[in-house]
């Protein structure tokens, strides 16, 4: 049908040239906040936590480029300090999330029947939980600090990955290939971990791309509220909350700045991850 | 049949029909000419990509954003193209209507079939809810099925009953003129029979002049009275089906018809047609047909052959600068 | 007007509502059950953790052990529990020394007007935007696909503290905090967390709803509407925003308990006297039956609201009732 596919094509055609770009700075900011996580140490002008009260508020200057905060502390020291708490927070959450969620997947996907309805129930019953009530249940048992709540939101994500790894595994199992190596003697993990993971693994570290930005939220959240990263380490959600006392006073900068670290972060690791989805539907279509 | 020649405007007169497309290097339609009379079956055929639905969604200004057109679509003697949105949807509520060719992926599946045969007359005229389901419900039985279909939804239907509530909807706004866009590809081959039939007496019944798009060259000599054959945008031949079928003028149209008597090739052996139709990015020198041709000369590549009757048979009209060395051949019966 | 009278297959429908009853209290129950398990995986014995940083003088003990009835086997405990709660009884504070019931009942008000104010900006604004990126195209879609990208990447207390700091501090327009009494007085106050709340949902479901639309315009039933004379209007309502509503309502689930848990970031942003707020002070202050409470509520709702959209999803897909899994096209 001439006619009904092509505006279709069209749009396709604009999405890929004009977000060609706007990928490329995503992909530019997502480098640049890892290099800056990574380098802390050997970058910061400022010890992060160096208190200098007869400073406080103090407004943008030669030694301090982007301010202080209330505290007199400054604030390009935190923020590049506070972006290894608040990616590495995310990055423990995707990465226990996808590799148990895989599992899973493949598991119930594989072996169907009981295990597969036990599985599908419990992934359903984490479901119920949004990933925030978890992470805030599980403070309140074991008090504040990053591991626990890491780890309760690896489990909350997890069934998004498990969800995703077994319909791609379902539809991976029908094509002829698997057939072929199942004639040929070969074991149904080998045909798993050789095939048929490295074929869905694309789609589903993408969507584990998209995960990130929102772990990210969920973490600065519990930070903001006190509940995650203890109190004086350096975080982007922790500086909001610092901030937000600097606003009502009229000094916004030390709270937008952490504000625009998070929101640009997470636009960054969602374009990324989106495009890549794009493009693996694409190649497979 | 002859060519009703009375003063009414026919349902359909196409003049000369470009049309072209954002991004492409030559038109998609290239000077269409094509008329339907009242009561008439005339069958365009081609091969995918030639053109042919394009041609038919043009009718009813179904056109891909950004086309451009040139040329007039009369319906009823109303240029189509130069309509204003009011006049437009008064034509496809009434003087025209399409039959598309999967009713599985053309009737919403959400919606009941009473809703699907009545929402353009309850919307756009009127008509009182009431009648235009008695309306619906005359038709349905005009087209072999009962009116219980009213309260059905798409997914309880087959997919002939469903091209059969398409045929009825197209009927509702009694129309001058029924589109066919390919209507039975999407079905069995027992199914396509009965649609066709069925179009043959609703068209005889309702006097509607039938545009019937079709690549299947069997199915279009059994159905119509005319035949237009479509190659890259333009008209190859047209003339009368059984004339048409059975002493083609056209290598094109020869073609199409199975085997291709070419002067290199050994006597008695059928070919198929080499070669790609060209794609729309290719600008268009001569014939467009000439690269397939085993009759191209270095005047096909460098001219476009206008249409042209047949000398002695004014009915018939070929774009072919060679069309008669097709005469007397292995083909002609 | 249901759409479903006469053709459908009543009792298949029936039986397809009953399962989604029984296999929503099944999970409720499992939720229930991690919840009130979930004191015996704190570190220390339950009645440490819950007394935990108080005096644990015998008064206090036996007002643990009253309420919870520690020395009792678990099963037994959990079912007293349950039919505790079943009956609106969802124990006492350990911090307020108060019924948790009454706590939450005096501060559901603030917190339900939050929500449903935040949940008629979240319909109005997504909808409408979806709705006008998928049909306008061009260069509106663009602003909004650009303006939503941003939306669903801000979190709730981010929008808060820009909002209060814009249009409360800076601007004066808007009270910086707290909730105000009396109806007017309270809307003013809940204006600007309510826009900090919805702000994500709205862009989630104006990408959702923009996206399923797409979906349907590309479809070849919308190009036979439109050939049969009907407005682009029309067929934009009766066709493609018809049917992509089967693909929306799936997401309300996700808006009310999305909603629900943000309160606790908007609320403590603001000093809203509410449940989320409560929340966050008794998670602090390790009063965990208050905690239970709320989580069960908050996963309670999301599984109602569930089984709504579960029960209304035959009446917007008939397709779903009629048992058929074929697609549109």
């Amino acid at each position: 049908m001439s006619t009904a596919a092509l505006p279709r094509r069209r749009v396709l055609a604009r999405i890929r040239t004009s977000r060609a770009p706007l990928n490329l700075l995503c992909l530019a900011f997502v480098a640049l906040v890892v290099a800056l996580a990574v380098l802390a140490p050997w970058l910061v002008p400022h010890d992060p936590n160096a208190v200098d009260l007869g400073n406080a508020l103090g407004g943008p200057s030669a030694d301090h480029l982007l301010g202080v905060d209330a505290s007199g502390r400054d604030t390009l020291s935190r923020l590049i300090t506070g972006a290894r708490t608040s990616l590495l927070g995310p990055l423990g959450v995707v990465v226990f999330s996808t590799l148990a969620g895989v599992a899973v997947g493949v598991v119930s996907a594989w072996r169907g029947g009981w295990l597969d309805s036990v599985l599908s129930r419990g992934t359903e019953l984490i479901f119920a939980f949004p990933g925030m009530l978890l992470a805030i249940l599980v403070v309140s048992l074991y008090g504040e600090g990053l591991t626990a709540p890491v780890l309760a939101l690896a489990v909350a994500y997890l069934p998004y990955v498990s969800r995703l790894t077994r319909s791609l595994v379902l539809a991976e199992r029908e094509r002829p290939y698997v057939a072929a190596y199942q004639v040929q003697g070969h074991s149904a993990w080998q045909i798993c971990l050789r095939h048929v993971v490295p074929a869905i693994a694309p789609v589903v570290l993408a969507q584990s791309t998209i995960n990130f930005g929102y772990a990210l939220i969920d973490l600065a959240g519990l930070s903001f509220l006190g509940l995650g990263v203890p109190a004086l380490t350096p975080d982007w959600g922790r500086m909001v909350f610092d901030g937000e006392s600097a606003i009502q006073s009229g000094y916004p900068l030390s709270a937008i700045l952490p504000c625009a670290a998070i929101v640009l972060t997470v636009v960054a690791f969602n374009v990324v991850g989106e495009r890549w989805a794009d493009q693996v539907a694409r190649r497979d279509r | 049949m002859n060519t009703p020649d009375r003063p009414p405007a026919p349902p359909l007169d196409i003049r000369g029909l470009r049309l072209r497309l954002p991004r492409t290097a030559r038109p998609v339609l290239d000077g269409v000419d094509l008329t339907v009379g009242a009561g008439e079956t005339v069958a365009l055929v081609g091969e995918s990509g030639s053109g042919k639905t394009l041609t038919s969604r043009s009718v009813l200004r179904l056109l891909p954003t950004g086309a451009a057109t040139e040329g007039t679509v009369r319906v009823a003697g109303d240029d189509v193209l130069a309509m204003d949105p009011e006049q437009l949807r008064h034509l496809r509520t009434g003087t025209a209507a399409m039959i598309f060719q999967d009713p599985r992926a053309a009737i919403n599946p959400l919606r009941r079939i009473g809703d699907f045969l009545t929402e353009s007359l309850r919307l756009n005229t009127a008509t009182p809810p009431a009648e235009a389901t008695r309306r619906a419900s005359t038709l349905l039985e005009a087209v072999g099925l009962t009116d219980a279909a009213l309260r059905r939804y798409p997914g309880q239907l087959s997919g002939g009953m469903l091209q059969r509530v398409m045929i009825a909807a197209a009927l509702m706004g009694e129309p001058a003129l029924l589109l066919a866009d390919e209507p039975t590809t999407a079905l069995d081959v027992t199914t396509q029979a009965e649609v066709v039939s069925l179009l043959g007496d609703l068209r005889e019944r309702f006097g509607t002049g039938l545009l019937f798009v079709t690549h299947d060259l069997g199915l279009a000599a059994a159905i119509s009275d005319r035949v237009y054959v479509m190659y890259a945008g333009r008209i190859a031949e047209t003339g009368p089906a059984d004339a048409l079928f059975s002493r083609p003028r056209h290598p094109y149209t020869a073609a199409l018809l199975g085997s291709t008597p070419r002067l290199d090739a050994p006597p008695g052996r059928l070919v198929a047609i080499d070669g790609q139709p060209p794609g729309l990015q290719v600008e268009l020198a001569g014939c467009p047909f000439a690269p397939r041709c085993g009759y191209a000369t270095d005047l096909c590549r460098d001219q476009a052959p206008a249409a042209r009757p047949l000398p002695g048979d004014p009915a018939r009209l070929v774009a072919c600068h060679h069309s008669d060395r097709l005469e007397g051949s292995a083909l002609d019966g | 007007m249901s759409p479903l009278r006469s053709t459908l297959p009543r009792s298949g429908l029936l039986r397809f509502a009953v399962r989604r009853l029984v296999e929503m209290a099944a999970t409720l129950f499992g939720a229930s059950f991690l919840i009130f398990g979930a004191m015996y995986l704190a570190p220390g014995n339950p009645a440490s953790f819950l007394l935990s940083g108080r005096s644990a003088s015998p008064a206090a003990l036996k007002a643990i052990n009253d309420q919870y009835h520690l020395n009792d086997p678990f099963a037994v405990q959990y079912l007293r529990w349950l039919g505790q709660v079943l009956h609106g009884d969802f124990g006492r504070s350990i911090e307020y020394r108060t019924s948790v019931s009454s706590l939450l009942a005096a501060r559901l008000p603030s917190t339900l007007l939050l929500v449903a104010m935040a949940l008629v900006l979240v319909l109005a604004f997504g909808l409408a935007l979806g709705w006008i990126g998928a049909v306008r195209g061009g260069a509106t879609d663009s602003a909004i696909l650009v303006s939503t990208t941003f939306a669903v990447a801000t979190p709730s207390f981010v929008a808060a503290v820009l909002l209060q700091g814009l249009f409360a501090v800076k601007l004066g327009w808007f009270p910086t905090n707290g909730t105000g009494s009396g109806p007017v007085s309270m809307l003013w106050h809940l204006t600007l967390p309510a826009v900090a709340l919805a702000l994500y949902l709205i862009g989630m479901l104006a990408r959702v709803t923009r996206a399923a639309m797409l979906d349907v315009l590309g479809q070849e039933h919308v190009t036979v509407a439109r050939s049969r004379g009907l407005a682009e209007r029309r067929v934009i309502q009766r066709h493609v925003f018809r049917n992509a509503l089967g693909t929306v309502l799936t997401t309300g689930g996700l808006i009310v308990s999305t909603l629900l848990i943000c309160t606790v970031l908007v609320e403590s942003a603001f000093s809203v006297g509410g449940i989320g707020q409560l929340l966050e002070l008794s998670t602090t202050t390790k009063d965990f039956p208050v905690v239970q409470a709320i989580s069960l509520i908050i996963v309670g709702l999301f599984m109602a609201v569930n089984l709504v959209v579960d029960l209304l999803h035959p009446l917007v897909d008939p397709r779903i009732a009629l048992g058929s899994g074929r697609s549109a096209g």
